[in-house]
């Protein structure tokens, strides 16, 4: 709801407040699911597979259950209750076969946690070793072993995902715009390419944690570190088939998610070991090692395009083929799948595309929402993918991108109509350029080339995505009037750092004109007491929260108007108000103040008129549509949030070792509702994304073991990491439909950063990389190859950051081709 | 079961401790600290860093009965008399702070930093907090709240609008 957005007139929207639970933080008091304890609570722990794939063939537990202080043991084969976001495909503890490494098989919950890790080394388990499918390419070969047989009785979200029973197919989406070998016939140059990453992990600093007490009468509470509230308790009780009025999802602070704990893990295992232990409050943390196997990961991705161009350089046609590596479980998986194939061309006109993306089973943990949801990894390649082509055709990567960036009247792969206030890629991509000085190197630049001996090297890359989010996501803000003239903020819009709780409290202050000390949006979520939101996912808050806010508030002062109305004698038209009282317009003097009538307006006599005051705003996104499964026509964007990041990058031609001396990362969020918050989000989105692009990524050996679940084998970008000089803008074309105009960019930073680094490495010592994670001995090799350009570098995985060349065994005439 | 007795945060604790006990776990199960975090258990993260005689240690790494005589000091003896320490209010001005996982960790490494070296450069902030993770701010916007506390900040960093 674009009501405003000239900055002479906001008080708070477009300011920069300080954090609302900051202090709390910075105390050490803000207490997490991790920090609490329950009385009579009990310590659970996990015995987990140690192989990708077997055949279980017996569980002994009966030294565990002896060990004294030991309440509860439970195995699959006790527990009768399938899981599953879109694809109902996953046992709370394995039955029959464990399909990845560091399944959990069995579990235990006991009076401490030193009781509990004795009585899981007590249990014993009999596998019957058999052979993993670990490439997700050779897993979609005919005569491949299938992760799940029973893949066509599952029950799934029909209306959005397309299982193939009798393979390892999750989901395939398809996306048909044009006429695609028509175009391939008009171009001039036809360039394919194919472009790979690894699964990596989120690393949360908070591992997963919940407890969960399921007290006699299944009323169950769950106290857990999860992103969505609402989605907890309906998976949960989807899964154990009771009614939503029974169970209570409570969630304090949140120590980061960035996606990984957007669904539900953890919580229908405990619970169903706190049944079994009498209705005692068991509480399961992950270990760090956990949070890497046990808990899910992100998909890798092959990412195949081949693109057909025009003599004068416009993409005419593009194909484009998707292969993600869901791992054991489909989860998220299909949907990521799903959002990245109608997002796939990058913020491009594509005249004439088609697109096939692939949710594929294999025996490794399994992958889930990683902030970016697929973006990251297809930008990957996408971007990599333009810089090669403009290479091959002759032109300047940044002339390529602009000539064919999305704009007004543009139409995206599903057949949606670009407008002007769909947002500026091109204001972005051209905004980034200039902040680095792409095309030439500046007289310092240039001393320094000669002073290190080092080459400089300058690459953009752009950026999209909208909210992956069902057509119909609907959120609600409930607003209480306190009997001080304060106000209560409820909504279920979960805290995980991002900044909401400010967020919200700027957009109430700023609409109902008060105080932002007035306002106070609750952290700690609760089913029992907020109003439904469905999930804290996908940059949709500041939209679909905001706008709810704002409803909110309208529908809270109708109420106080009211009562006014009737004490002042006024209609409600000509009454205003300010952050104390409501007053009659032509006459300020007469007025009421909001704590008068907050609770219910007393007159001197004691009679009384109005009542509580509440405020209720509810909305629902407006416009979208499911996609068409054949060809992925139709509506699936809230809003489009553009970017791009310019990277300047110095590399050491004889060792390929590089540092980023600049970074410029350009958004278009159409309102940046807190500019502080902003720039939060813009760098340590784009840190998190350097990790990706660097140093990230899990390796396996030929059985299937994760080699690297610890911050010793799998670093994460440290302080010392980061480069020397970060610019952070945002463009700001209004969104019509957002508060204040804004959208979200929770996830965006993160997109496209990898690219961005890989083409300025290319510019500065023409490496050619396909492959991210990039370490300096990828462009080492890279830059001493001297064939054409091809997956050359996927073939050499020893001592990067690739699994074992077994498991990474690429052969694409077996694959199924379309 | 051993008994040690300790100041953390200046006051005096006596207790009875198992020999295989954490500090960490020390301060958080038995005194209710819970201000210092576990983010990986190993002496990885940084997210359990308390000051031991003055010198940041990982608190997963350091077996309870190892503090016996010492004194320990943990966030929540920075703010004093209900008020944000300096450090703390640097912290929330620059949006040093996300989800709040990394900062007790991070505050102390920042705190005996600044007692070592009263105006560090960026690249010393760097180095001094380098093995504190935080996977939420990208470090920026905490090198820059260092920076203002020991009062070398030019300009506080902003969001440009293009
Ligand atoms: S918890 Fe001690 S270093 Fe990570
Ligand atoms: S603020 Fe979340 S890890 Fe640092």
């Amino acid at each position: 709801m674009l009501e405003n957005q000239d900055p002479a007139t906001l008080k708070y929207v477009g300011k920069g407040a300080l954090r609302a639970e900051g202090v709390e933080k910075m105390t050490g008091q803000a207490v997490y699911a991790s920090d609490m304890v329950m009385p009579g609570m009990l310590y659970a722990q996990v015995k987990k597979s140690p192989h990708a794939r077997a055949k279980i063939l017996g569980i002994d537990v009966s030294k565990a259950e002896a060990l004294p202080g030991v309440r509860a043991v439970l195995v699959g084969s006790e527990l009768d209750y399938r899981l599953g976001l879109y694809v109902v495909d996953k046992d709370i503890l394995a039955k029959g076969e464990v399909r990845h490494y560091g399944e959990a098989v069995a579990a235990v919950a006991a009076d401490t946690l030193e009781i509990a890790k004795a009585a899981v080394d007590l249990i014993e388990v009999k596998y019957e070793v058999l052979p993993p499918i670990l490439n997700h390419m050779d897993a979609l070969k005919k005569d491949a072993p299938l992760v799940h047989p029973d893949l066509g009785t599952y029950d799934f979200v029909k209306a959005a995902f397309t299982p193939v029973p009798g393979t390892n197919i999750a989901n395939l989406t398809k996306l048909r715009k044009g006429d695609v070998e028509k175009g391939f016939a008009e171009s001039e140059w036809i360039i394919e390419r194919e472009y790979t990453n690894p699964s990596v992990q989120h690393v949360p600093m908070e591992t997963h944690v919940a407890i969960v007490q399921w007290k006699t009468g299944d009323d169950v509470t769950i106290w857990t570190s999860a992103q969505s509230p609402f989605t907890v308790r309906s998976l949960f009780c989807y899964a154990f088939k009771l009614p939503l009025n029974k169970v209570r999802v409570v969630i304090p602070h949140v120590g980061g998610g960035f996606g990984g704990k957007a669904g539900i893990h953890i919580e229908p295992l405990v619970a169903c070991l706190s049944r079994k232990a009498g209705g005692a409050p068991v509480k399961f943390q992950a270990t760090r090692e956990e949070e890497f196997s046990l808990l899910p990961c992100r998909s890798a991705l092959t990412y195949r395009i081949k693109t057909g161009v025009r003599s004068d350089g416009k993409i005419v046609a593009q194909k484009m083929s998707m292969y993600w590596d869901a791992g054991a479980y489909a989860d998220y998986a299909v949907n990521v799948t799903r959002a990245s194939g109608y997002s796939g061309a990058g913020p491009y006109e594509i005249p004439n595309a088609w697109l096939d993306a692939y949710t594929i089973y294999t025996n490794k943990p399994y992958g889930t929402a990683y902030r970016g949801f697929g973006h990251v990894e297809f930008f990957w390649g996408l971007e990599r993918h333009m810089e090669l082509v403009a290479q091959a055709i002759g032109m300047d990567s940044l002339e390529f991108r602009r000539k064919n960036a999305l704009r007004p009247g543009s139409v995206t792969l599903t057949g949606e109509v670009i407008s002007e206030n769909s947002g500026n890629v091109l204001k972005c991509i051209n905004e980034a350029a200039a902040s680095i000085g792409y095309g030439s190197l500046s007289a310092d630049e240039k001393a320094r080339e000669k002073e290190t001996g080092r080459k400089i090297g300058k690459g953009i890359a752009a950026l999209h995505k909208a909210p992956a989010m069902p057509p119909f996501t609907a959120t609600a803000v409930i607003i209480r009037m306190n009997s001080d003239g304060t106000v209560l903020v409820n909504l279920a819009l979960t805290e995980i750092g991002q900044g909401s709780v400010t967020a919200y409290s700027q957009i109430v202050a700023e609409r109902l004109k008060f105080r932002l000390d007035q306002v106070k949006v609750t952290v700690e979520k609760d089913t029992d007491r907020d109003p439904y939101d469905w999930q804290t996912v996908a940059s949709k808050g500041i939209i679909l929260t905001g706008n709810a806010c704002i409803l909110a508030c309208d529908d809270l002062l109708k109420g106080a108007y009211e009562t006014a109305g009737q004490i002042l004698r006024a209609q409600s038209c000509d009454l205003d108000h300010d952050d104390t009282r409501v007053f009659v317009r032509h006459h300020p003097e007469q007025g009421v103040t909001f704590a008068s009538i907050a609770v219910g307006y007393a007159y001197p006599d004691g009679n009384a008129i109005g009542g509580p005051l509440i405020g209720v705003g509810r909305y629902v996104a407006q416009g979208l549509s499911n996609l068409d499964k054949e060809t992925g026509q139709g509506y699936p964007a809230l809003d489009w949030t553009y970017g791009a990041h310019g990277i300047v990058v110095e590399v050491d031609p004889a060792t390929g070792e590089f540092r980023i001396l600049k970074i410029a990362s350009i958004f278009d969020v159409g309102k940046a509702i807190n500019p502080d918050l902003v720039r939060g989000q813009c760098i340590g989105g784009m840190v998190q994304g350097l990790g990706t692009a660097v140093c990230e990524g899990y390796i396996y050996d030929q059985e299937g073991h994760l080699l690297n679940p610890s911050f010793t084998d799998n670093k994460i970008p440290t302080s010392k990491d980061i480069p020397d000089e970060i610019d952070c803008a945002v463009v700001e074309t209004p969104q019509l439909d957002g508060p204040y105009g804004a959208r979200g960019v929770g996830e965006h930073p993160m997109i496209s950063v990898a690219p961005a680094l890989g083409n300025a490495i290319q510019h500065a010592v023409g490496a050619e990389l396909l492959h991210m994670p990039i370490r300096a001995e990828d462009v080492w090799r890279a830059m001493r190859n001297s064939g054409p350009i091809d997956n050359w570098i996927t073939k050499t995985p020893s001592g990067s950051c690739r699994s074992d060349p077994a498991a990474r065994r690429h052969d694409p005439d077996h694959a199924i081709t379309p | 079961m051993t008994r040690i007795s300790l100041t953390v945060n200046g006051k005096r604790y006596e207790r009875d401790v198992a020999e295989n006990r954490t500090l960490l776990r020390f301060l958080r199960e038995d005194l209710g600290l819970i201000g210092t975090k576990e983010g990986c258990g190993a002496g990885e993260c940084g997210a359990c860093t308390v000051l031991f005689d003055g010198l940041t240690v990982n608190s997963c790494m350091v077996l309870a009965v190892e503090a016996d005589g010492r004194a320990v000091e943990t966030i929540e003896g920075e703010a004093k008399d209900g008020k944000l320490s300096d450090l703390q209010e640097a912290f929330q001005k620059h949006h040093a702070v996300q989800c709040g996982f990394c900062t007790p960790g991070m505050i102390m490494s920042t705190r005996e930093l600044l007692h070592r070296t009263p105006k560090p450069t960026v690249a010393e902030i760097k180095e001094g907090i380098e093995g504190n993770f935080c996977r939420c701010t990208g470090y920026q916007q905490i090198v820059e709240a260092v920076l203002d506390v020991s009062g070398q900040l030019e300009k506080k960093g902003e969001l440009r609008h293009a």
